[in-house]
């Protein structure tokens, strides 16, 4: 059993299943490359979920109930119908959260899916905003999920023009002042302007593409806010202001769009409508400081927190000289030399830590409050990383001496309550291979029984890193 | 079932504590206590110590202005300028015992508009993004004593935050709803983690914090979960716990989240009085449950940056510059509004949008390390906040 192999499926993969080492052993890069297709059909976990404009409708048939309510009796709000808006909004979340876990548990597709997750990570939507809890699975799967091995550039648009980004970045509530509608509503009503929200603009170019140092000034945070005015929501709003466009599906507003040529991080744009902040995407994904941008944050999620400058380097212009083609970025990873050149050199997140314990054990977790409530004590509470930056990817941030308890005592529950039939040396030999320390490898062999045995594998800085 | 402290004796973790060399806190140079809040996401400094004497700012605010504290439920009044949101009942009331002060149009060195670079200035201490890879809050804490087992100061979190990141020994705690592992299996885990200094290092705070906690009646470490109010309230009691504990730490960061309101901030009532409302709630708390020790106590909340002078298009405020900052505690000279008020006129906005600053949040962490924790003013300068020379300590923030 090589090195490589173990690296293949801790590292790169979502962890090893007991069998999945000796098979992954015959050639572990192309076990990797091979995945990269994806699986043929839909995953069966994500069959049954329904699409975000039903939930979008659902939410809001809730909201004018609620509303209507309101304004029939002006009394406080019927108990019944504020417990239903969150009992929707909870079970969707929970909905979502057991597709992804149980998907991730076992998945034969495990590069594939950590891919899936490094994404929805980068171009993050966090549930703790509504109604994200209700949403953010299904992004991952909408947006996210097919266009893992596309272009950078139709990652990008897929992910910008989604819902649950247009919501979560308030685009949707942002107005050109000289659109058509700006201007009239500007006339009408001058207690308040309606306007411009920058939100979405500047975290398109500080998180999802230039990153925060990649030469962009406010004047283009503002100018791009203008660009991409209009991209909305189809249906009725809250105010019910507009209803054109297929409710809960993206939809371009000319009534809002600003209009005009614009120049952003000094190109000018002179199309018209939605092209323009298509264009303007286009541009960014081209821009070598996304693309640096984007090596360097893969390669600090595989390899290393201080990724070596030669690894940065090589994926940079992987990703420059293919046009932002990630298949073949993911391929310069997988053949860099680095990547495979010291085991162990990452401290798993909670997310990877509990993913793991499941692959390991062989189990797919039929209780969903449980890795919930787990992750949210270790603080990575599923599709909740609490701001558009996504959760951070360093052991100092991970690190904290009471997240290491809250993952003992993740240990010794699952151990408990999954636990797996092969005794725990063997199944430290099965998912670590040559990576479990000679150590941690007497350690559990002394346990006192099988439930600690496992209860220390798992908890072994073997097993917590990757 | 054993207790953790009696697990401590078992592995003589309790002993190796007793015999270090006389760094414990206890035998340090103070008893003073410290609480660092962080509010994470921009906190509209405009709304919570608003300057209604200013002729600009209800023209700015439109629907967000908050009613001047003459009109009932409005602000409370601080002084002639500035009032209090009417959801900080219980810091108006330490305002009223010179117990709480408000520092205005403060911010720290970072003036681009990102959260994440903003508090990684915020708290690296340093001038800019990046140039420091630890916390001035670890790096404060040097001279202080402590070590593994004692150490001066406690993250309130599953995660340590960067301010309190770096090469000295901090421990951190957060509630739990998973059964412990046994006893049985904690020592077999020091065991295995003795040649891993990660993990090893870690273990051992994280058993430290957990005697602490149960060694004190009363916390119910199953309401983790609840409304802001509750969850703040929980953590605010569990600090004070840390804080009085006779070898506890004496230094405490917490994080609040939820401050970033371009959209429907709403005024008096709304998505920005419920976070204040909750945030007075825990400060309270936090003083109720320190007792005594609140006489030896500086609480400071401080923030990334400030948010926009005007309302913007959605009825909320966008990324700005200069905010306020709050000091708590019975070793504030309190009741008082520290400003040099640079003005809401279009003219005096930094960059025609943003309250501008007029004081150096670093300036009033090295009054309360110096004042307060007794750090050495060389020190400060040198090493906790390099390049920081022309931010000199803030003057009588606190009582003599």
């Amino acid at each position: 059993m090589r090195t490589d192999a173990a690296i293949a499926a801790n590292r790169f993969g979502l962890g090893a299943r007991p069998a999945d080492l000796q098979k992954v052993d015959r050639n572990p890069q192309a076990w990797l490359l091979d995945q990269l297709q994806g699986p043929s059909r839909q995953p069966g976990e994500l069959r049954s979920l329904p699409d975000t404009a039903d939930v979008l409708v659902e939410m809001q048939d809730l909201r004018r109930e609620r509303r209507d309510m309101r304004n029939a009796t002006e009394a406080a709000l019927a108990p019944d119908i504020v417990k239903a808006y969150g009992r929707t909004i909870r079970r969707h979340y929970l909905d979502q959260s057991e597709a992804r876990y149980r998907l991730a548990a076992r998945s034969d597709y495990p590069f594939f899916e950590r891919l899936v997750h490094f994404w929805s990570n980068h171009f993050a939507v966090s549930a703790d905003k509504q109604p994200m809890p209700a949403l953010a699975g299904l992004y991952e799967n909408e947006a996210i999920r097919p266009n893992v091995t596309a272009n950078f550039a139709d990652l990008l648009i897929a992910c910008e023009q989604h819902p649950a980004m247009i919501l979560y970045l308030d685009n949707q509530r942002s107005v050109g002042p000289g659109s058509r509608l700006g201007r009239r509503a500007n006339r009408a009503r001058r207690e308040r302007e309606v306007g411009l929200n920058e939100n979405l603009a500047r975290e398109i170019l500080e998180l999802h593409t230039l990153g925060v140092h990649g030469g962009y000034t406010q004047g283009d945070v503002t100018t791009f806010a203008k660009v991409i005015t209009g991209w909305s929501i189809g249906g009725a709003g809250e105010n019910a202001r507009f209803a054109e466009g297929e409710p809960g599906h993206f939809e371009f507003r000319d009534a809002i769009h600003e209009p005009g040529a614009h120049e952003v991080l000094g190109q000018h744009y002179p199309q018209k409508g939605i092209a323009q902040g298509e264009a303007v995407l286009r541009d960014l994904a081209a821009h070598p400081s996304t693309a640096r941008c984007i090596a360097t944050k893969l390669a600090r999620h595989f390899v290393a927190d201080e990724p070596p400058q030669a690894l940065i380097d090589e994926l940079t212009a992987s990703y420059l000289e293919s046009g932002g083609e990630l298949t073949s970025v993911y391929e310069t990873l997988v053949g860099a030399k680095a990547a495979w050149a010291a085991p162990l050199s990452k401290y798993k997140t909670p997310h990877d830590f509990v993913i793991s314990t499941f692959r390991a054990f062989d189990h797919v977790p039929d209780s969903t409050r449980f890795v919930v409530g787990a992750l949210d004590l270790m603080g990575q509470t599923p599709f909740r990383p609490g701001s558009p930056a996504g959760w951070p990817d360093t052991a100092d941030h991970w690190g904290g001496a009471d997240a290491l308890y809250k993952r003992i005592e993740w240990s010794n529950t699952v151990s408990r309550v999954v636990g797996s039939r092969i005794n725990p040396v063997e199944l430290g030999d099965a998912v670590l291979g040559p990576t479990l320390s000679a150590e941690s490898r007497k350690a559990v062999s002394r346990a006192e029984s099988n439930v600690q045995g496992m209860t220390l594998l798992l908890a072994s800085p073997d097993f917590q890193r990757r | 079932m054993l207790s953790r402290r009696d697990i401590l004796k078992a592995t003589g973790m309790g002993a190796i504590a007793a015999s270090l060399p006389a760094v414990s806190f206890a035998r340090a140079n103070t008893n003073s206590r410290f609480v660092l809040v962080i509010l994470r996401g921009a906190a509209d400094g405009l709304a919570i110590a608003a300057p209604y004497g200013d002729a600009n700012y209800s023209k700015l605010r439109g629907e967000l202005a908050l009613p001047s504290p003459d009109n009932g439920g409005g602000l409370f009044k601080l002084d002639g300028m500035f009032g209090l949101h009417p959801s900080l009942s219980g810091v108006f009331e330490e305002y009223g015992k010179e117990r709480a002060l408000i520092v205005h149009a403060v911010a720290s060195p970072y003036r681009e508009r990102s959260h994440f670079d903003g508090q990684d200035v915020l708290e690296n201490g340093a001038a800019n993004v990046g140039a420091l890879r630890d916390g001035w809050l670890n790096r404060a804490i040097a001279p202080l004593g402590g070590s593994l087992g004692s150490e001066v100061a406690i993250a309130m979190a599953q995660n340590t935050p960067l301010v309190l990141r770096g090469d000295h020994s901090v421990t951190s705690w957060a509630p739990s709803r998973l059964p412990d592992a046994d006893d049985s299996t904690l020592r077999r885990l020091e065991a295995m983690y003795a040649e891993d200094e990660f993990f090893a290092a870690r273990l051992a705070q994280a058993l430290k914090s957990q005697e602490i906690a149960e060694g004190q009646a009363g916390l119910d470490q199953t309401k983790s979960r609840g409304n802001d109010a509750q969850q703040m309230r929980t953590m605010m009691q569990a600090t004070a716990r840390f804080l009085i504990a006779a070898d506890g730490p004496r230094i405490a960061v917490l994080e609040a989240g939820g401050w970033d309101t371009h959209a429907n901030q709403g005024a008096t009532t709304g998505a920005l009085a419920n976070r204040l409302s909750g945030l007075d709630t825990g400060l309270m708390a936090l003083r109720d449950a320190l007792g005594n020790a609140w006489s030896q106590t500086v609480v400071a909340v401080v923030t990334e940056f400030g948010r926009t002078a005007a309302v913007n298009g959605t009825r909320g405020t966008d990324h700005g510059t200069a905010s306020v900052a709050l000091l708590l505690g019975g070793a504030v000279n309190g009741g008082r509004v520290v400003a040099d008020w640079p003005g809401l006129d279009k003219s005096d906005l930094y960059q025609g949008r943003d309250l501008k600053p007029t004081a150096d949040i670093r300036s009033l962490f090295k009054a309360v390390l110096s004042e307060h924790l007794s750090v050495a003013d060389s020190f400060l300068n040198r090493t906790v906040f390099p390049d920081s020379g022309a931010a000199a300590p803030m003057r009588d923030l606190l009582r003599g």
